[in-house]
Order: C-alpha cells, then sequence, then structure tokens
C-alpha cells in the first residue's frame, strides 16, 4: 500500500513540477513525464502481487468532509485493474514526450503535463478508493482533467465542440452516480463501502449503476462523447482514455455489483442485451467512418459490448448455478479489460504516428506507408489482427473464453435461458466478422498501395520514443496469446472474488479453459512455425527462379492511376449498405449530366445515429423550453437581489407554516 | 489432405459431363499444382512482405485446422473443448491475410474482392456458429470430435428436421466460404463479379501454388463437417467409416458439381439473403433442439 501512496505523491510531484518548470523548456516536460514513470514503476508491483493473490491491503483514516474517509483498498479486482493503467500511462507518457514536442513554441506543454499526471492519479484513487465521497471526488477529478486534455488543441472548433459533448456526457453519468451512493448509504448512514447494504431495491441500484458508469464505459446508447472526444485528444492522451480510463466504468459496475450481493437473471439479460447492440452497432459505424481515430473510437465503444457480453454470461451462469460458465465468463470479461488495453494503447499510438507523420485523419487520403514507415505499419498489423480477435493473439483469447462460457450455456441451459447464451454466440461471431473487415480497411487502405495524397507520399518514420512503447505492448499481445493458459490459471483469486465462489471450484474451471487455451496457444505456435517454414521453403525454391517485379496486373491497362484504387468508403460499402437500416449513410452525390460530363461527386457521410435522433433533437427541446426562463436575466444586480430576497422571503413563510 | 485436390478435379469432371463434354482428366488439379511449385514468380512493384505473407499464413492455418478436424472414425490430432471456434478463427486469419494480401497491390479489381469477401464471410460466420451450437446443444459435447463421433442414426431417427436444417445452413455457408456457385463464379477470371478468383490476380508460381491447395483443404475442411453430419454410421471399422467418408466426399462434390450446372450466380445483393436465409435456418435448427 505504501508502494502505492509513493505512486500517487509521485504523481503529484509530477503535476506541480510541470507547473513550476512551465517556462524552461524541456524542464516541464521531464517532471510530468518523470512522476508517472516512477509513480508506475513503484505501483505496477504491489498491483500485480495483489491481482495474483497476495492478501489485500487497506487503509484508512478520517477526512473532515462530511460522510468521507480516506479509506483505500487495494484487492485482487483493483489490483487487476490497476496493471493496465499503470502500464499505459507509462508508455504513452514516454510517447508523449516526443509527441507534444511538435506543438512547442506555439502552446505551453505545462498544462497538458499537469493533467496528464492528475489523471493517472485520479483513476489510481479511483480504483483504489472505498469510499463515496472520496469516489466521486477522484471521478469528478477524472473528468475534469481529461477534459482538459481532449481540449488541449482548443483553437480548433470541432475540439471545443468534442470537449463540450464529453464535459455534458461525464457530468449526466455523474448524476446518476451520485444518486446510487446516497441510496446505498442511506441504510447504514456511512459511505464507506464495507457498510453498504443494498438488502432492498437491488434492481434499481443496478440500474443506476449501469447508467453512470455506463457512460463513462461507452455503452450504446450512452457512448455519444467517445467519438467526439477520442479523434480531438493527442494521441497519447486518446490511448489513455481509451485503453484505461473507459475501463473505470467496468471496474465500477463490477465493484457495485459485487456490493448489491446475488446478481438476478434480468440483469444478466440485460448486461447481454447492452453487450451485443454495443458491440454490432459499435463495429458497423466504425466501418462507416473515414477518421481513422474515430474509427478505433467506434471500436472501442464495440469492445466494451463484448466485455458487457461476458459479464452477461457470467452473471447468467451465477444465478442459473452454473460455476463454469460464470468463471469463464468472467474471466473472459476481465481478460478482455485487459487485452483491449494492450491493442487498443497500440493502435492509438500507432495512429498517432500517422497523423505525427501525415497530418491527416482522413482514411481516404492516406495508403502505402507501410514503405514509408515500416516500424509503425509493423506494429498496427499486430495491433489489427489482435482486435479483429485472431489466433494465437491475445483478443482470441479472451473472446475464446466468452465463447466457450456461452457454448457451455448454451448446452446446459433450458428454454429461454439458453437464448441469450446463443445470442452471444452469433453476436460474437458477427462481430468477429464485421472487426475483420474493418481491420482489413484501415490497415490495407492506410499502409498498403499506393499513396493517396501529397501527405501520405512524404510520410517518414516517426522517432524511437513514438515507436518503443506500441513495440512494447504489441509484445505483450504476442505474449499473452502464447502464453494464454497461465495468465488465466493465474486469474484465480480475481475470479473468485468477483463471482463469490469457492476457490477450488474456481480454479476447477478455470484449468478446464486452460486445458483448452493451451491447446489453442499450440496450434497458434504450430501455425506460425508452419509459415516460417513455407516462406524459408518459398525463399530456397524462389533462390534460382527468375523473379521479377513489375505493375500491379490491370487487366492489361498499364497506367493506373493512384485515384483509381479502391477507397475505404468502397471498401466497405456492400456492409454499409447491408446495414443501412441502422446507419442511414446519407450521400452528397452530383451525378455526371448530359455527354461530355465535366463534373462530378460522390460525398457519404455517417453521423451517430443515436446523436442524430435521440440527443440532437431531446438538447434543443430543452433548450428551447430554457429560452422560457431568459426573461429572468436581465443583467441588473437590483433584480438579482430582489430575487434572493424573495427567495428568502418564501423559505421562511414555508417553514413558519 | 493428400486427396483434398481431387474434390475440385471431381467437380469439374461432373461439371463437364452435365455439359457433354469428356473434361479435364481427375488429377488435374495435382497436375497444375506441381506445375505452379516449380515455376519463378513476379511480384509487383507495389506489394511488401504483406503481400509474401498472405499465401503462407492462409496455407498454415488452414494445415493447422485440419489437424483440429475429425474426418471418419479418426479423431482430430488434439480435440479440445471449443475447438471448433478455433477452426473457425483460423480460417478467418487465413481471409485476414488473404485480404491484406490482395489489397497491397493497390488494384482496384482486387479491393473489390475483398471487399465482397469480408463481407459475406462476416454474414456466413454466425451461420456457421449457430448451425454447430444446434449440433452441440443435441450431442452435449463442445469439440468437434466428439460432436461429429456422436451424430448417430438414432439421433437422426429422433431430430431429423434440426440435423437437416443444421446441414443446409452449414451448406450455404460450405459454398460462400469456398466462393462457388451460386455465391461466386471459379472459373471466371476478368469479371467485376468475382470475388475469390480476383483475389488472387497478382500471385504466381509457388505463391499462387500454396493458395489454391489452401482452398482445396479449406473446401475439404468444410465438407468434412457436412458429411460427418449426413453420414452417421458408425461400424467399428475405422478403415470402412474412413472409406465410407471420402464417398461422401465425393458424393458432395458430384452435388456441387451438379449445383454449379444447374443454375447461374446470384446477383450480389442476393447473396446477402442467402446467407441471411442460412443464419435463420441454423437459428431454426436451434429452435428445435430448444424444445
Amino acid at each position: 500500500m505504501s508502494a502505492l501512496l509513493i505512486a500517487l505523491l509521485s504523481f503529484g510531484a509530477g503535476a506541480m513540477g510541470a507547473l513550476a518548470f512551465a517556462n524552461r523548456g524541456r524542464a516541464a516536460t521531464i517532471c510530468g513525464a518523470g512522476g508517472i514513470l516512477i509513480g508506475c514503476a513503484c505501483g505496477i508491483i504491489p498491483a500485480l502481487r495483489v491481482a495474483l493473490g497476495e492478501p489485500s491491503q487497506s487503509i484508512r483514516m478520517a477526512w473532515d468532509v462530511p460522510y468521507g474517509s480516506l479509506f483505500l483498498e487495494l484487492d485482487p479486482l483493483s489490483g487487476f485493474f490497476l496493471i493496465p493503467v499503470f502500464v499505459l500511462c507509462a508508455l504513452a507518457a514516454i510517447y508523449g514526450t516526443d509527441y507534444l514536442e511538435a506543438y512547442r513554441g506555439r502552446k505551453t506543454l505545462a498544462a497538458p503535463w499537469f493533467f496528464f499526471n492528475l489523471l493517472v492519479a485520479s483513476m489510481v484513487v479511483v480504483i483504489l478508493s472505498r469510499n463515496g465521497v472520496l469516489f466521486l471526488m477522484a471521478w469528478e477529478v477524472m473528468a475534469l482533467s481529461s477534459f482538459f486534455l481532449v481540449t488541449f488543441e482548443d483553437e480548433k472548433e470541432s475540439t471545443r465542440q468534442a470537449g463540450w459533448v464529453y464535459l455534458v456526457a461525464s457530468h449526466i453519468g455523474t448524476a446518476f452516480l451520485l444518486v446510487l451512493f446516497i441510496l446505498l448509504g442511506r441504510a447504514s448512514g456511512s459511505l464507506d463501502f464495507d457498510r453498504f447494504s443494498a438488502s432492498s431495491g437491488a434492481g434499481l441500484l443496478f440500474v443506476l449503476a449501469l447508467v453512470g458508469f455506463g457512460t463513462k464505459a461507452g455503452f450504446i446508447p450512452l457512448h455519444v462523447w467517445l467519438p467526439e472526444a477520442h479523434p480531438a485528444a493527442p494521441s497519447h492522451v486518446s490511448a489513455v482514455m481509451s485503453a484505461v480510463m473507459i475501463k473505470t466504468g467496468i471496474y465500477g459496475l463490477v465493484r457495485v455489483m459485487m456490493l448489491l450481493g446475488a446478481p438476478q437473471a434480468w440483469w444478466g439479460w440485460v448486461l447481454c442485451g447492452i453487450g451485443l447492440s454495443s458491440g454490432v452497432i459499435g463495429v458497423l459505424l466504425a466501418l462507416a467512418q473515414h477518421d481513422l481515430k474515430r474509427l478505433l473510437a467506434y471500436h472501442s465503444v464495440e469492445n466494451i459490448g463484448i466485455i458487457a457480453l461476458g459479464l452477461g454470461v457470467g452473471t447468467l451462469g451465477l444465478c442459473a448455478g452454473l460455476p463454469a460458465v460464470a468463471v469463464m465468463g468472467f474471466a473472459g470479461a476481465l481478460l478482455h479489460v485487459l487485452n483491449h488495453a494492450l491493442f487498443k494503447g497500440l493502435l492509438f499510438l500507432a495512429a498517432g504516428n500517422v497523423v505525427h507523420s501525415t497530418h491527416s485523419r482522413e482514411i481516404d487520403h492516406l495508403g502505402g506507408l507501410l514503405r514509408r514507415m515500416p516500424r509503425t505499419g509493423a506494429i498496427f498489423l499486430i495491433g489489427a489482427a489482435a482486435i479483429s480477435g485472431l489466433p494465437p493473439l491475445n483478443g482470441f483469447i479472451s473472446e475464446f473464453l466468452i465463447y466457450l462460457a456461452s457454448f457451455k450455456g448454451a448446452v446446459t441451459l433450458e428454454g429461454a435461458n439458453s437464448v441469450p447464451m446463443l445470442a452471444t454466440i452469433a453476436g460474437l461471431a458477427l462481430i468477429g466478422g464485421l472487426a475483420a473487415a474493418c481491420f482489413t480497411k484501415a490497415f490495407g487502405i492506410v499502409f498498403l498501395g499506393e499513396p493517396r495524397s501529397e501527405h501520405a507520399e512524404q510520410a517518414h518514420e516517426v522517432g524511437l520514443a513514438m515507436v518503443m512503447p506500441g513495440a512494447v505492448l504489441a509484445g505483450a499481445c504476442i505474449l499473452i496469446g502464447l502464453l494464454g493458459a497461465s495468465v488465466v490459471s493465474a486469474m484465480a483469486p480475481l475470479i473468485s472474488e468477483v463471482t463469490g465462489l469457492s476457490a477450488p471450484i474456481v480454479r476447477a474451471s478455470l484449468s478446464t479453459a486452460a486445458h483448452s487455451i493451451a491447446l489453442v496457444s499450440i496450434t497458434g505456435g504450430a501455425l506460425a512455425g508452419l509459415a516460417t517454414l513455407f516462406a524459408i521453403g518459398r525463399a530456397i525454391a524462389l533462390s534460382n527462379r527468375s523473379v521479377s517485379t513489375n505493375l500491379t496486373w490491370d487487366c492489361g491497362y498499364a497506367e493506373p492511376s493512384r485515384r483509381m484504387q479502391y477507397t475505404a468508403s468502397s471498401f466497405a460499402q456492400p456492409l454499409t449498405d447491408t446495414f443501412d437500416l441502422m446507419l442511414q449513410t446519407r450521400r452528397h452525390v452530383i451525378a455526371p449530366q448530359g455527354l461530355f460530363p465535366k463534373e462530378a461527386s460522390l460525398a457519404t457521410e455517417t453521423p451517430d445515429p443515436c446523436q442524430e435522433y435521440i440527443y440532437r433533437p431531446l438538447f434543443s427541446a430543452i433548450g428551447r423550453d430554457l429560452l422560457l426562463l431568459r426573461p429572468l436575466q436581465q443583467g441588473q444586480v437590483q433584480l438579482y437581489i430582489l430575487y434572493i430576497a424573495v427567495t428568502l422571503l418564501l423559505l421562511l413563510l414555508w417553514q413558519l407554516a | 489432405m493428400m486427396l483434398a485436390p481431387l474434390i475440385q478435379g471431381v467437380i469439374n469432371r461432373t461439371k463437364a459431363i452435365a455439359a457433354g463434354r469428356v473434361g479435364q482428366p481427375l488429377v488435374q488439379p495435382y497436375r497444375d499444382l506441381i506445375k505452379l511449385v516449380r515455376k519463378g514468380a513476379v511480384y509487383s512493384r507495389t506489394t511488401t512482405w504483406v503481400f509474401r505473407m498472405g499465401p503462407v499464413v492462409g496455407l498454415a492455418a488452414m494445415i493447422c485446422a485440419m489437424a483440429l478436424l475429425p474426418f471418419g472414425a479418426f479423431p482430430a490430432l488434439a480435440p479440445f473443448a471449443g475447438d471448433l471456434v478455433m477452426v473457425a478463427y483460423l480460417l478467418a486469419l487465413a481471409r485476414f491475410f488473404m485480404v491484406l494480401a490482395a489489397l497491397d497491390t493497390g488494384s482496384s479489381f482486387e479491393a473489390m474482392g475483398a471487399s465482397r469477401e469480408v463481407t459475406f464471410s462476416a454474414l456466413a460466420e454466425p451461420a456457421f456458429f449457430l448451425g454447430l451450437a444446434a449440433l452441440a446443444r443435441q450431442t452435449g459435447t463442445l469439440s468437434l470430435t466428439s460432436m461429429l463421433g456422436s451424430v448417430s442414426i438414432a439421433m437422426w431417427m429422433r431430430a431429423a428436421p434440426a440435423l437437416g436444417l443444421s446441414i443446409a445452413a452449414l451448406g450455404v455457408v460450405f459454398l460462400a466460404e469456398n466462393a462457388r456457385i451460386p455465391v461466386d463464379d471459379p472459373t471466371t477470371h476478368l469479371e467485376l463479379t468475382m470475388i475469390h478468383e480476383v483475389m488472387v490476380l497478382d500471385h504466381s508460381g509457388p505463391d499462387f501454388a500454396m493458395i489454391q491447395y489452401a482452398a482445396a483443404l479449406k473446401m475439404w475442411l468444410l465438407g468434412a463437417v457436412i458429411i460427418a453430419i449426413a453420414v452417421p454410421w458408425h461400424s467399428g471399422n475405422s478403415l470402412l467409416e474412413g472409406g465410407c467418408a471420402i464417398a461422401g466426399m465425393f458424393a458432395l462434390a458430384v452435388v456441387v458439381g451438379i449445383i454449379e450446372s444447374s443454375m447461374a450466380r446470384l446477383r450480389m445483393l442476393r447473396v446477402t439473403q442467402l446467407l441471411i436465409a442460412a443464419v435463420v435456418l441454423s437459428g431454426l435448427a436451434l429452435a428445435l433442439v430448444q424444445r
């Protein structure tokens, strides 16, 4: 625990140092990044140890704030969620030292480093805190510091807009959490988590947690801030937000479900439903995007959906008394939290390299980057394969666990109870296929083929500080893929805590899963070996034959222009057309006219349907109604004093009556 | 694994006979493979190492998937609970790299094929999984070996409609994944309508041989799943059962040949509907076994 407190101090020192050296060139960067690196190095060891089964540690101190106490605890669940926080934030800090250099002179770098340290510290406190007031304060600091990071480039109109949407969405979510904690603490009169008792109204509390934490996690239809905020933020901040910050929503949901005691079956149904809709709609919207970072943001929605599916299957398993289903469902969901942190962090950092080097996020303006940025391309490919859930990488391991849990449930459960399991199987299969389509599009159009614009033509590889973090994450993706069995077995204490099942039962279920996963990894290893063998065989066979290079075969037409290549939009068009009912893609067509048409164009855009059909009408209606109150606002001090006097008078009368 | 290319030979011969021709010899696919392996190669200037990775990863993934598949009375090399998921995702891995190799050439033709490939496979995957889930539900097991091994005549007597629907759904997946009519026409090379053949336009020599052999293995793989359900006869004699399964595979090839001779390729939009129909069929199969 003391190591974690030192880590928090280090983040504080980093934040203050960055401010203190605001005008001293690189000193602010060194302080800011140094604070994060030292803090993460201190924190990771206790987090790992407790997650792997060492006894929990806690610290409790009195606090002057009403109902507040400084109550921190490190248990396996907290430890598990802290691991990706520390890993990702340290790597993002290294990345940021180089990435932010481009802004030196135009902007002060002290502010982003200050808020970055604050963000990391607040995430750690959110995950450790066991008191409602402390939790909500850290939650708020997390929202605000990330808001200031998102609006780093506040000279752009779109960035200010994105920050605004994020701020509003965060606070609507927090409002639900406020009610949740008040209700939880009402019975015992204390907001410490260990005194909470939720004997009555657990269903209402679950819904409050689902909405409040779901807003942060990005469940559809509460996800609207994600695709706005992630592209606007600097790339290392997008990586941290998408990889770990939205996971605090999942953490909160799991924590509250643990506090609420035995789950009810309809929670599982709801979670499966949310998971399915978030997964499928998330990946479909991702397919329709033209902006690389926006595409990745929608994939976060999709992966949060997969996590929700795992939680739902696990909950249903608990309710039906099937420990194997429960254990594998929760293990799959939680492992996917870690895996998504690794590959999504990687993808955002690699996308940041692309943006840094080409100054464009528009997929259709890029192309041929693999030749110009070979290292970035290679790590992006590993991330793309991992997020598509392909063996032998880590994404497959966690999806495999969820598949296994739902197949087990589908085989054993009777009647209607097996429906969510079957829906999960079909949903995961569809999501997997669509994700593969989306990432072949993203990688294929951005990195392969010929460059589609000047910017892409002149792209260059970025420096080591911006490649190394991604390479480390890619290594982790491969490692978890190959050592999946040991990772899954090591999750026993965590799963035992989350499901409330006894350790031997959990270990037994996990070991059957680990047996399958070991064979998955062996098959994956064999695959890599065979592929290498074939490649060597081909090289030997071709070594003494004629091997020539030529133009790409284009039906004898040897002057293809680069603009004649397929684009991302055309690649995704068959799928976006098939699912047009959900996407409502808009087309702006200028059709060719006359015998010698001069000008023709086609532009498509896919606005977020939730934004378009739910929130925009809702908020404009609220805005319109609030206009009625405008006459009250006259700008004269006397009038405001009158309002105060009238209010006091009314309160007095009410008190007397 | 050695017999896989023969299936294509049988399909071609069936089509030839149906068209009143003599047709190529049954071993022609082998001759093609041998010839390709002995040739040199031409690569496009646009391509990178991703293009060269496509065929090797594709073939390696197919061989690994074959190792997880039982055939006749012979179990898989390493059966485990959930290996059907692994098989499906190995096919997805092969497809992922094939599609990237196609995009690597920068050719609109190949990208068009790639785009259709990912579209149809994304829709075929739920059908495949639900079809196998219906089977898992009936047999109560989660590995392909025990699942396919426990389909028996008694089970057909009991749940013929569900099994029939599963076979129908898997049959559509078989045709779509292997790029056969009515989803794709394997005999045309430069039509705007093709899928698989257009993706491999720029591959040559040993690379193309690997792709062709991997395609043959894929057909064998998906065919073997169907045949294992459709030929539920367990004699106890493994040689006899193996022979029976091989005969079943050839019968399937003949059926594919007859389908190809008797109907045309569907319009692209219709293909989507066909695949969604396959999902519905496997859903129905599941509904039948739920009762």
